[in-house]
């Protein structure tokens, strides 16, 4: 199971004055099973980059692969290959349109042909997968509170069970507390369900602490493509590319520099403070 | 999907007709309208061509857009056309059954489709070359005696302008809403037309809350900055006529002459 794009370009608004190129000759392979995150400054490409991995885009010029398939093949169902690919858009609170939550959740389901209580069976696990409490299942999706909104929004593409889940910047107009709490319940999906997940944003704070592979988007060109400890090694080009790696990054550059031995690749507090600990200790016995 | 209608369109780039005054742009259209109407022969509608050709070449905008607006027309330009050329009494030259083309017919469908796309056309004209502020400013201060009669001209030109800001933000809107259900397996091709009709609910329910949700915040945002409708309000960038809007208006002058003079000698 995998998705591969194979020198993908794409144009917006071909043959008008409006032309503009999002995506210059991608290259990328999306494997079963990785947690995988797409970070890239506004307009990077990073959006268009997504609605090409499910069929919603079509590319200007190269393929787009699903086991080996071209998605744009005769005789492909760019239905089915959505319910395989699940994309979460962002800000998806807005796509919510039901009379209750459960119901809303259940329209994924119901388009894949299961029946009413299959179909409630999927959207019940999938709201309590996604941490949404049981007496808000009858409520109205408009009478939620964002977060929760974002939850139902995201519970509503987790029902179809499908094999890659891509989420569009889910944490975005959260606070804090919320934001950690969403991210931490995508990443025990990652565990739980075995999923393959790709994570858009452009904080890499937010991604750095979950993903096992971070692909870099500058200009709709692929800048860096690896894991996060080697990606924020190239601090300093991240920079010019309006990103930032992660404050603690900065924190154990400026330490090494001024001489004490830390892991420059650390990239959570706790790594941070274990190697600062242990530096320490390695310098007075 | 929708982005056919070329009404509403601007075309940025640096030509005579951007500069002109919308004023003058349309009174200019409205003048062209009105002289697709006094022309009624061959020969007249030869002298629009030439005005409406003089035009589009001074626009610097790509012919294709022009013609762009047609699509929307379309089926009415067809039903047209073949209903004057059915229903016409007159000399018969093709009978099948009760249908029948007359020779009148023909001339008068030509007529129809001449007059109906050069509407089009021309109206696209200007609003290929002006911004739909600038539009609504112009109509704003060509309406300006209208509030004499107590018609609330600057609230009319403010919902214009509003309107037509928020067509490319909604259309826009709709396009991530209809992707993101697609996302979700929903169908808007398939089906017949009860069944499209149902399948567009999870389309339009969030569409109208959005909707709803913006009239609101822009409505606060207004407030907020003391906005009273039009009484003492003055404007940022006044309208001021200059010397190619004089001389756009001899020209329009000269053409609409020269329509009334293919009138009186019946040419």
């Amino acid at each position: 199971m995998s998705i591969e794009l194979k020198n993908v370009s794409y144009q917006y608004s071909t043959g008008t004055a409006y032309e503009m190129r999002a995506l210059k000759h991608i290259n990328l392979t999306i494997l079963d099973g990785q947690f995988m995150g797409i970070i890239g400054h506004t307009g990077s490409g990073k959006s268009t980059l997504i609605q090409l991995l499910n069929g919603l885009l079509k590319p200007s010029q190269g393929q787009v692969l699903y086991n080996g398939e071209n998605i744009w093949g005769e005789g492909f169902s760019r239905k089915k290959l959505r319910e395989q690919v699940g994309l979460v858009f962002q800000y998806p609170e807005y796509q919510l349109f039901e009379m209750d939550v459960l119901k809303d959740v259940c329209f994924g389901p119901k388009n894949q042909g299961l029946s009413q209580a299959e179909a409630e069976e999927q959207a019940r696990k999938a709201l309590e997968h996604v941490g949404m409490p049981k007496e808000l299942f009858g409520k109205s999706p408009f009478e939620l509170s964002g977060g929760q909104k974002k939850r139902a929004a995201i519970a509503g593409v987790l029902a179809m069970n499908p094999r890659i889940l891509i989420l569009d910047e889910p944490a975005a107009g959260l606070d804090p507390g919320g934001r950690d709490e969403i991210l931490s319940q995508i990443a025990s999906l990652h565990r739980t369900r075995k999923m393959a997940i790709v994570l858009v944003s452009h904080s890499m704070e937010d991604v750095a602490r979950y993903v096992e592979r971070m692909v870099v988007l500058n200009g709709g060109s692929i800048a860096f493509d690896d894991e996060p400890r080697k990606v924020f090694a190239h601090y300093k080009e991240l920079e010019h590319m309006g990103l930032a790696a992660p404050e603690i990054t900065y924190v154990m550059h400026d330490l090494k520099e001024r001489g004490l031995p830390v892991d420059t690749g650390a990239i959570t507090i706790e790594e941070a403070k274990e190697s600062i600990l242990k530096a320490l200790k390695g310098e007075m016995p | 999907m929708i982005r056919d209608i070329t009404l509403g369109q601007y075309y940025p780039a640096d030509s005579v007709l951007h500069r002109l005054d919308p004023r003058t742009k349309f009174v200019g259209t409205l003048l062209f309208v009105i002289s697709l109407f006094i022309f009624h022969t061959f020969p007249g509608y030869g002298a629009a061509t030439v005005f409406l050709a003089g035009m589009i070449g001074l626009s610097k905008v790509p012919v294709s857009f022009m013609f762009r607006g047609l699509k929307a027309i379309f089926v009415i330009l067809l039903l047209t056309v073949v209903f004057n050329m059915l229903l016409t009494p007159g000399q018969v030259i093709w009978q099948l059954g009760f249908l029948k083309i007359t020779w009148e017919g023909l001339m008068q469908a030509g007529r129809m489709a001449i007059r109906l796309v050069y509407l089009v056309v021309g109206s696209s004209i200007m609003t290929l070359t002006t911004t739909p502020n600038q539009l609504t400013d112009g109509l704003e201060n060509l309406m300006g005696p209208l509030n004499r009669i107590h018609v609330p001209v600057h609230e009319i030109a403010m919902m214009m302008s509003i309107a037509l800001r928020f067509i490319p933000i909604l259309m826009e809107e709709t396009d991530k809403i209809m992707k993101a259900q697609m996302a979700r397996g929903a169908d808007f091709e398939s089906g017949n037309i009860m069944q499209k009709a149902k399948n567009m609910i999870p389309l339009l329910v969030p569409l109208f809350v959005s909707a709803f949700r913006r009239a609101n915040d822009l409505a606060m945002a207004m407030e907020a900055r003391c906005y009273h409708g039009g009484e003492g309000r003055t404007q940022m960038k006044p309208l001021k006529y200059k010397g190619r809007d004089y001389a756009a208006y001899g020209i329009l002058a000269g053409y609409l002459a020269l329509g009334i003079a293919f009138r009186i000698w019946g040419i």
